[in-house]
Formats: C-alpha cells, sequence, structure tokens
C-alpha cells in the first residue's frame, strides 16, 4: 500500500511539477477546441455534398469517408508529419496533429451526418421542394435538423473519442497533458505525474462520457 | 510528380522496407485479433456478471468501464507500460499493448451488452418465468439472442475502432507496421515504407469498415 502512495501519489513530487501539468491540460484542451469545430464542420459538408445524390461525386465521397475511417489516425499523424517535409511541406506538430484529427473525424462525422440525412423521410424533402424551397435550403433548414436529432448519440460519442485522440500529440512531442506527465515523471523519477495526468482526463471528460452513455442508452431504447 | 514517385512509391526503397513492414502487419494482426478476442468475451462476461444483480461487485464493474471509456487509450498505455515498473510490474510492449486496448474494449463491449440486455422488453422475462424457465436459462436461452442482434452493429464499429488502437503500440516501442516503417524510413531517408505501411492498413481496416457499414443497414432494416 505504501509503494502504491508513493509512487502514484507522492504530493511532493506533484508540488514540485504541476505549473507542467496544468499548461499540458491548456494545450490538450486548445488542440481540442481547434479539431473539433473543423471536424464536424468538414464532416457535415461531405454529407451535404452527398445529399444532392451526384452519382460519382457520391462514389468519391463514399471512397473518401471509407478510407480515412479506415486509417489510424496515428498513422495519418506520422504519415503527415514525417512523410510531408519530403514534398517540401513542413508542418509544425501542432498543425501536423490537427490536420491527422480533422481529417480522421471528418470521415466518421461524415458518415454519421450522412445516416442522418439519409434516415429523413425522402416525402419531407419534397415537401419543402414544392413549397418553392432551394435544394440547399431545404437540407439545412428542412432535413438537417431533423437528421442531427437521430444522430445525435453517434456525434456525441465520436466529439468524445475526438478529444480523446488529441493523446497522441505526445507522439510528436507535442507538450499536450500526456507529453507534460511524460516530461515530468522524468524529472522527478516518480511515476505520480503520470497518475495526476490520468485523474485529470478523468475528471474532464467524465461528464462528457456520461452524457453520451446517456444518449446512446435513450437511443437503443427508442428502437 | 517525380518527387512524389520518388520519395512516396520508390519501389526499391518500398522492396527493402517489404519484409520488415510484413512483419510489422503480422503484429498488428496478432494484436488487433486478440484485442477484439479477449476484449468482447471479457465484455460479455462483465454483462453477465452485472445480471446477477450483486451491489458491490456491480459498483466494481461500473467504476471499471467508466474510467476504461473515459481515457484515452494511449493514455492507459502510457500509464501501463511507464508507470507499472515501478510498483514491480513490467509488461512488455505486446503485452501491454493487447491488455490496454482488450480493456477498453472490454468496458465498451460490456455497456453494450448491458443495454442491450435492459433493451429487451421485461415481458420477455415474465413470459419465459410464467413458461417454467429458470432465470439463468432465461437470460442465456431467451434474452441474450435477442440482445445480440441488438447489440452488433455498435459493437463491430467499436470492434474495428479499438483495433485500429495497435498503432498506439508504437508509443512504447511495439513492433507493429507503423513502427517498423519508421524505422525504415528513418535509416533510409525516403519515407516510401509509410506509404507501404498506409497501405497495409487501409488493406485490413477497409473492408471491416465497408463490412460494419453494411450491417448497420441490415440490422436498420430488420427493425
Amino acid at each position: 500500500m505504501q509503494a502504491l502512495l508513493d509512487n502514484f501519489a507522492d504530493i511532493d513530487a506533484l508540488m514540485r511539477v504541476y505549473p507542467l501539468l496544468l499548461q499540458g491540460l491548456l494545450y490538450t484542451l486548445t488542440l481540442a477546441l481547434v479539431a473539433l469545430p473543423l471536424g464536424l464542420l468538414l464532416g457535415l459538408s461531405i454529407a451535404v455534398a452527398y445529399s444532392f445524390h451526384h452519382r460519382w461525386l457520391n462514389v468519391a465521397l463514399l471512397i473518401y469517408i471509407d478510407v480515412f475511417r479506415a486509417f489510424p489516425v496515428v498513422v495519418l499523424l506520422i504519415l503527415v508529419f514525417y512523410g510531408l517535409p519530403f514534398l517540401g511541406l513542413t508542418l509544425g506538430g501542432f498543425a501536423a496533429a490537427i490536420l491527422a484529427i480533422v481529417l480522421n473525424n471528418s470521415g466518421y462525422y461524415g458518415e454519421i451526418f450522412r445516416a442522418g440525412i439519409a434516415s429523413v423521410p425522402r416525402g419531407q424533402y419534397e415537401a419543402a421542394r414544392a413549397l418553392g424551397f432551394k435544394p440547399l435550403h431545404v437540407v439545412l433548414y428542412i432535413v438537417l435538423p431533423q437528421a442531427i436529432r437521430n444522430v445525435l448519440a453517434p456525434l456525441a460519442s465520436n466529439s468524445l473519442e475526438l478529444i480523446k485522440a488529441t493523446s497522441i500529440g505526445a507522439l510528436v512531442a507535442l507538450p499536450e497533458l500526456l507529453r507534460s506527465a511524460r516530461v515530468a515523471q522524468e524529472q522527478t523519477y516518480n511515476p505520480t505525474p503520470l497518475m495526476a495526468a490520468a485523474v485529470i482526463f478523468f475528471v474532464l471528460l467524465y461528464p462528457i462520457a456520461r452524457w453520451v452513455a446517456r444518449l446512446e442508452r435513450q437511443a437503443l431504447v427508442a428502437r | 510528380m517525380d518527387r512524389i514517385l520518388e520519395y512516396y512509391f520508390n519501389p526499391k526503397v518500398i522492396a527493402l522496407a517489404f519484409p520488415d513492414v510484413l512483419a510489422g502487419f503480422r503484429v498488428t494482426v496478432a494484436v488487433a485479433l486478440l484485442i477484439i478476442a479477449f476484449g468482447i468475451a471479457t465484455g460479455l462476461l462483465l454483462a453477465l456478471l452485472r445480471c446477477a444483480n450483486l451491489r458491490l461487485l456491480n459498483a466494481l464493474i461500473v467504476v471499471y468501464v467508466d474510467v476504461l471509456r473515459t481515457l484515452p487509450q494511449l493514455v492507459i498505455i502510457v500509464f501501463i507500460y511507464f508507470g507499472l515498473p515501478y510498483v514491480g510490474l513490467t509488461l512488455s510492449p505486446f503485452v501491454t499493448t493487447v491488455l490496454s486496448l482488450a480493456m477498453v474494449l472490454s468496458a465498451f463491449s460490456s455497456e453494450i451488452f448491458w443495454s442491450a440486455i435492459m433493451a429487451v422488453p421485461r415481458g420477455q422475462w415474465d413470459a419465459a418465468s410464467a413458461l417454467g424457465f429458470g432465470r439463468v436459462r432465461t437470460l442465456l436461452q431467451i434474452i441474450l439472442p435477442q440482445a445480440f442482434r441488438l447489440s452488433v452493429p455498435l459493437l463491430t464499429n467499436r470492434a474495428i475502432s479499438i483495433s485500429k488502437g495497435t498503432a498506439l503500440g508504437t508509443a512504447v516501442s511495439l513492433p507493429e507496421t507503423l513502427g517498423q516503417a519508421q524505422s525504415v524510413t528513418a535509416i533510409v531517408a525516403n519515407p516510401s515504407p509509410l506509404t507501404l505501411a498506409a497501405a497495409f492498413y487501409v488493406l485490413f481496416f477497409l473492408p471491416l469498415v465497408v463490412a460494419s457499414r453494411w450491417i448497420e443497414r441490415r440490422s436498420a432494416q430488420g427493425r
């Protein structure tokens, strides 16, 4: 028990490195707040483009969605970070992480929005067209509000996964929370900062996870 | 165009890297399959244990599920690999990756199974008990088969997205596809091995992603 306390709850070690952890938390939040809206917007644009039923465009969009869903986000990050400089395009760690996370999640969000739009009965579209709405307006004002309600659970769940994915920034030495905790661990020769980072992640994400779980349960019961 | 061919599709470099990346791909496949097998089996077991309605046990399971669903996968991997040796528990990169991600999948899948069991109408239990079925037999022969059908689409999605996390093993120097490709890239100063790794990932995960869409569509029709 004493060994556990010394190694995972060493207050002295924590006091020495907590500014580092706080900076890491801020960095993690910044990554999430930049990547989340970009991913949502790109995914939404893909799904809206898909809803116009242009045959070849839709084939291309489906390939885009599936390829980015099939790519592990870490692989994308390494490709962008270590691969692109050979083309003369050197992205910093921040830009590389944002690009990898946004591309990966645009596939996921695109698929979710697409399924949501498909779940709205076609008659809604035809009725709105008959009332004189332009096609884009039908999608934006009539179809999307209903579509988003139908896929709120997967949207929320994917957003949680996106925030969690920001921790891969540690692999390209971004000073986000996990990386900061590793640095702090090396400074103190004690894994308490790792435990602290885990606790901070948990406190930050648990309310979102609870909300997601509730939405998922409701969606399952509503079937 | 020549530069793209030279740096990303260089046949000489790809031929040179092929054996190493292929060896890494074997590790990726093995780790992914182990994660799915252990993760889903443990998840089912936990969901069944919850049905026993033992208060303390249920509380423990809920804590386990909540912690593992909430924390980023990389944080769990790094914690196990770099934190646990301080209390005398040193695990290999292979075991660390399989254990971490199987635990994460078990948490998600136990929650999916549990919600699905709860979503089976109460009347099924009453009808079975009126027909003289015991509780265990009702659960295994009447409730579970229906719950399985409800959980399949959520479960396949989750299993695929978590087994994609095998690439995270590179953070603890697991010699899987990405890590192998990265080391060859560093030696030959040419990122073509990364292209090869990307191709392997797409080859492995794209069919799964396409299949999961098909399963989702089928189960939506079957409602």
